[in-house]
């Protein structure tokens, strides 16, 4: 599975981050998401898909 | 074309006709059940989803009560929260008076995307996380504070309203020692009771305040908010106005809201015995706690008044059309007890661990600060039964004056022993 993000649409809530801290980190100058690896391992799947739903700007698409 | 009291379509005529016998919102909660829902709301909620309602200036907005289509609309940029739109819901005469005074609640995107930018970094987790010694040591003086004072005591007084202040004074690089007037401000703005007059004057004293505060972070900046803010003023990006209205905000969002979830949630612990053993059991655990935070965010909804918006366009939801220009009304407060995501909803369980609860929003204005109060309230939570195990009421639940009429749930005192 395949992460990407549209930062341009994030609203810095860092629920991505409270999800999935292993994939997921924001930046220092704004708190908009940053992605720290785009190719999560099989055991952070659960993670990253609860940050995709969680996001309330549903800024974080998941590719198979 | 009406079932029973309750209007489902949008055909203007109709719903003229039969404004009257609309349900009025906000309802009342049964007297005697403090933390459940008001009775006419689950109602609406069990029988409609999506179905129009009575406010306070007659008009009748759509109120939408199932989480899914709350969630979905609560992320639809077809509504819009500006409160200058002319059928804006207002929450009431108060707050319409107000409808002047730009704020970023009340701001759509793109331009509310721009102001939210200027602030956002303060909040992110690393930043919060970072703060949370300082919030321990926060609650355990003003539990020493509490301990070395009269007993009985107000927990609002007290506790529940200090921390969340001293807390966000700290951040926002506002002085403590000016919290007698931006609480007693806020109370003003947050109710629905008193006058337009009142309100609105209440709103201007805070902008100004403000505004000096920025005025004086340009001359002397220090390592806080609105220092950050008073720079981006001098480098032309936002006006002194839009950093001072910023200031407002984070500055009410950060003490009411944390505030309430103190009290409420510790009420609602104390009614519920065997939980408040389970949280000052493990308040090493920080799974349990987290989890205990999420759940009270959820079961108490503090945002008890529904998000409130205007349709740009036409939106088909729910089997019904809300067209455009019409009101609608998010009630994040009952989507948060729906039976259909939330197994048995009213009843407190704090292993639930429900993430998806919506008491901070959902969508572009989902709140800033929620990375704040949740460590907040994960220290408190983990602190304070443990510190005071014999903690308890100093009065009957019936003695509570609870904020029916604030925008936001709470209480406005509540006597404590130990």
């Amino acid at each position: 599975m395949k992460v990407t993000i549209d930062a341009d649409k994030c609203v810095s809530a860092g629920q991505c981050v409270l999800s999935a801290p292993d994939i997921f980190d924001q930046r220092e100058d704004d708190g908009v998401v940053a992605l720290l690896t785009d190719t999560p391992p099989q055991d952070r799947l659960d993670q990253v898909h609860e940050a995709a739903s969680l996001c309330p700007a549903r800024v974080i698409q998941l590719v198979d | 074309m009406a079932k029973g009291h309750i209007v489902t379509s949008s055909s203007a005529d109709t719903t003229d006709t039969l404004t009257a016998d609309l349900p009025e919102y906000p309802m009342a909660r049964a007297a005697g059940c403090p933390f459940d829902p008001p009775p006419t709301l689950r109602k609406v909620q069990s029988e409609h989803q999506i179905a129009r309602v009575r406010i306070w200036d007659g008009s009748s907005p759509w109120l939408v009560t199932g989480y899914d289509n709350v969630r979905n609309l609560l992320s639809d940029p077809r509504l819009s929260t500006d409160g200058t739109k002319p059928s804006f819901p207002h929450q009431s005469a108060l707050t319409k008076a107000r409808r002047g005074e730009p704020t970023p609640f009340g701001t759509d995107d793109p331009e509310h995307a721009r102001q939210r930018r200027t602030v956002s970094a303060a909040f992110a987790i690393k930043h919060v996380e970072a703060m949370r010694p300082a919030i321990q040591r926060i609650v355990d003086d003003q539990i020493d504070t509490m301990l070395a004072g009269p007993n009985p005591v107000d927990f609002v007084d007290a506790f529940a309203l200090p921390v969340p202040s001293l807390v966000i004074c700290n951040m926002l690089g506002v002085p403590y020692s000016d919290h007698h007037f931006f609480e007693s401000r806020t109370k003003l703005l947050l109710t629905r009771a008193g006058t337009p007059e009142r309100s609105a004057q209440a709103a201007r004293e805070l902008i100004t305040h403000l505004e000096q505060l920025v005025d004086d972070k340009l001359a002397n900046p220090a390592d806080d908010v609105v220092s950050s803010l008073a720079k981006r003023v001098a480098a032309g990006e936002i006006t002194r106005d839009q950093a001072a209205r910023l200031s407002v905000t984070l500055l009410i969002g950060g003490h009411e809201t944390t505030a309430n979830m103190i009290s409420l949630g510790t009420l609602a612990l104390l009614q519920h015995p065997e939980q408040l053993d389970r949280v000052r059991e493990n308040s090493e655990n920080p799974a349990i706690i987290g989890s205990a935070v999420e759940e009270l965010l959820r079961w108490l909804s503090v945002p008890h008044s529904g998000r409130r918006r205007v349709a740009l366009e036409d939106i088909e939801i729910g089997g019904v059309e809300i067209r455009a220009g019409e009101s609608v009304i998010l009630a994040n407060d009952i989507a948060n007890r729906d039976p259909a995501v939330f197994a048995d909803p009213d009843h407190l369980d704090i292993d639930r661990n429900p993430r998806k609860q919506i008491a901070f929003g959902f969508g572009v204005h989902q709140c800033l600060g929620q990375s704040l109060a949740r460590v907040e309230l994960q220290v408190v939570y983990s602190t304070l039964y443990r510190r005071v195990p014999t903690l308890r009421l100093a009065t009957d639940l019936d003695q509570i004056p609870f904020k029916h009429d604030g925008i936001l749930y709470g209480v406005y005192a509540m006597p404590i022993t130990w």
